[in-house]
């Protein structure tokens, strides 16, 4: 749009510089230095300065200048610009796609992390009620096991009472057979057993 | 002296295309390195962006270069609107710029070491300016001879100063671009040329070549930058003159 513009001005530009440049802009220059140098050398005017070879100048530069300019801007300029822009294009859309996966990263991290901690959490409870629940029972157990305990315990004191109240049984009886037959040894004669025993128990207790 | 230094600017002539309005219209080696310089550089464009590649080879990335170099000079100095000229503005570096170059090369012909060649791109980008400026802004374009802000007082001596200086612009653009390439050449020309005189001196002469020798040498490279320099200047002024036609009020 803008070179369609822009070739109007430039081509009447063009058109209305060839006489200006060709008639007297230049020409005043040729009389003095191309004078000049013809005397110094005697052959030929200073080349830049001969006007009979502007025509021929101007009329390739504007055919080759004219044909630069639109090859430039129909052609190579174009393509130039599509080159860049879909490199920008390319970038900007590379850029934007990794920005999007850096954002699925962090929120699969952010989830990572959060079911870590409820994991952590978890397993946190798990062992709390577990060592809560094993707490519970080894009580049960030992309880249990005391209550045993205590009750074998008391059979067993109740036996050892039984078994000691026996064997004072016996330790009296022997103790009167005992205390007989010294008493018998010592005296003579018979002493009534009733006597003994009572003799017995009272030192026993005594 | 056998080796005259302004031998290679002459025009020569190549065919005779006959006569237009009592010129004589021909294929000089002006024309032909003219259109050496336009096919050069189209066929550099093309060739270069042939491959379309999203990484651009070395070749792309020149024409890529340039392309960014003269939008960013135009854009920089005529801002988005300046755009519109853009492929003039190319075209014009572009054609300067390797018409230059062409015209390092030994027995080459340097077609902007002719006046009328750059005074008639001069006057195009001249013309563009009056005829684009009025065509967009009216008498408004007039702005551009009285800057805003200035005393009433001294107003009449601004507009004078503004003319004038409007006036030499395209003497100025034409004549740098010119004398540049002209003085460069006759320069170089006159230091090889004392290369060979000298030798033929014999020994002593060989030794004493040593210098304008090594002047060649340096010069040639200076050339080069001058010639970059003066294609770049060229198209810098386009801009800032287009600029102008955009907004006149500065």
């Amino acid at each position: 749009m803008a070179q369609d513009q822009e070739t109007g001005p430039r081509t009447e530009a063009e058109g209305a510089l060839e006489p200006v440049a060709a008639g007297q802009g230049a020409e005043t220059l040729h009389t003095e230095t191309g004078a000049a140098y013809k005397a110094e050398d005697g052959g030929g005017t200073f080349p830049p300065f001969d006007p009979s070879t502007y025509p021929s100048q101007l009329l390739w530069l504007a055919i080759t200048f004219g044909l630069l300019y639109y090859l430039m801007s129909k052609v190579a300029l174009p393509r130039i610009s599509d080159i860049l822009e879909v490199r920008r294009d390319r970038i900007a859309d590379d850029i934007a796609e990794a920005e999007r996966l850096k954002r699925e990263t962090d929120d699969a991290i952010a989830a990572y992390e959060q079911a870590l901690a409820e994991a952590k959490s978890k397993a946190h409870a798990i062992a709390q009620d577990t060592r809560k629940s094993i707490g519970t029972e080894i009580e049960e157990k030992r309880k249990a096991i005391d209550a045993e305990n205590a009750e074998k315990m008391a059979e067993a004191e109740k036996r050892i009472d039984a078994t000691r109240e026996t064997a004072l049984e016996n330790v009296s009886e022997i103790a009167v057979d005992a205390t007989q037959a010294i008493v018998k040894q010592l005296i003579g004669g018979r002493t009534a057993k009733k006597d003994i025993e009572a003799a017995v128990s009272s030192a026993l207790r005594g | 002296m056998a080796i005259d230094p302004i031998k290679q600017f002459e025009i020569k002539e190549i065919l005779s295309l006959g006569e237009i309005g009592g010129a004589d219209i021909a294929l000089t080696n002006s024309g032909l390195f003219m259109i050496l310089t336009t096919a050069a550089v189209t066929a550099f464009l093309m060739l270069a962006t042939s491959g379309r590649t999203l990484v651009p080879s070395r070749w792309q990335s020149i024409a890529e270069l340039c392309y960014e170099f003269v939008a960013k000079m135009l854009r920089d100095a005529a801002g988005t609107e300046g755009m519109r000229f853009f492929p003039f503005v190319f075209s014009l570096f572009m054609f300067v710029l390797f018409a230059n170059l062409f015209g390092m090369f030994p027995y080459f012909f340097t077609v902007t070491s002719h006046i009328v060649v750059t005074f008639a791109l001069a006057m195009l980008v001249i013309s563009t300016v009056i005829i684009y400026g009025c065509m967009k802004h009216g008498f408004g374009f007039l702005k551009l001879f009285a800057p805003e802000g200035v005393p009433a007082p001294i107003l009449p001596m601004v507009v004078v100063i503004e003319v004038i200086s409007f006036l030499s612009r395209p003497v100025s653009l034409s004549v740098r671009l010119f004398a540049n390439m002209l003085a460069g050449h006759i320069t170089l020309k006159v230091f090889a040329s004392f290369v060979v005189s000298m030798s033929a001196l014999g020994f002593a002469g060989w030794l004493g070549a040593i210098l304008p020798l090594t002047m060649t040498v340096a010069m040639t490279a200076l050339e080069f930058l001058v010639s970059f320099l003066q294609a770049y200047v060229f198209a810098v002024l386009t801009c800032m003159y287009l600029n102008d036609a955009l907004h006149p009020s500065h």
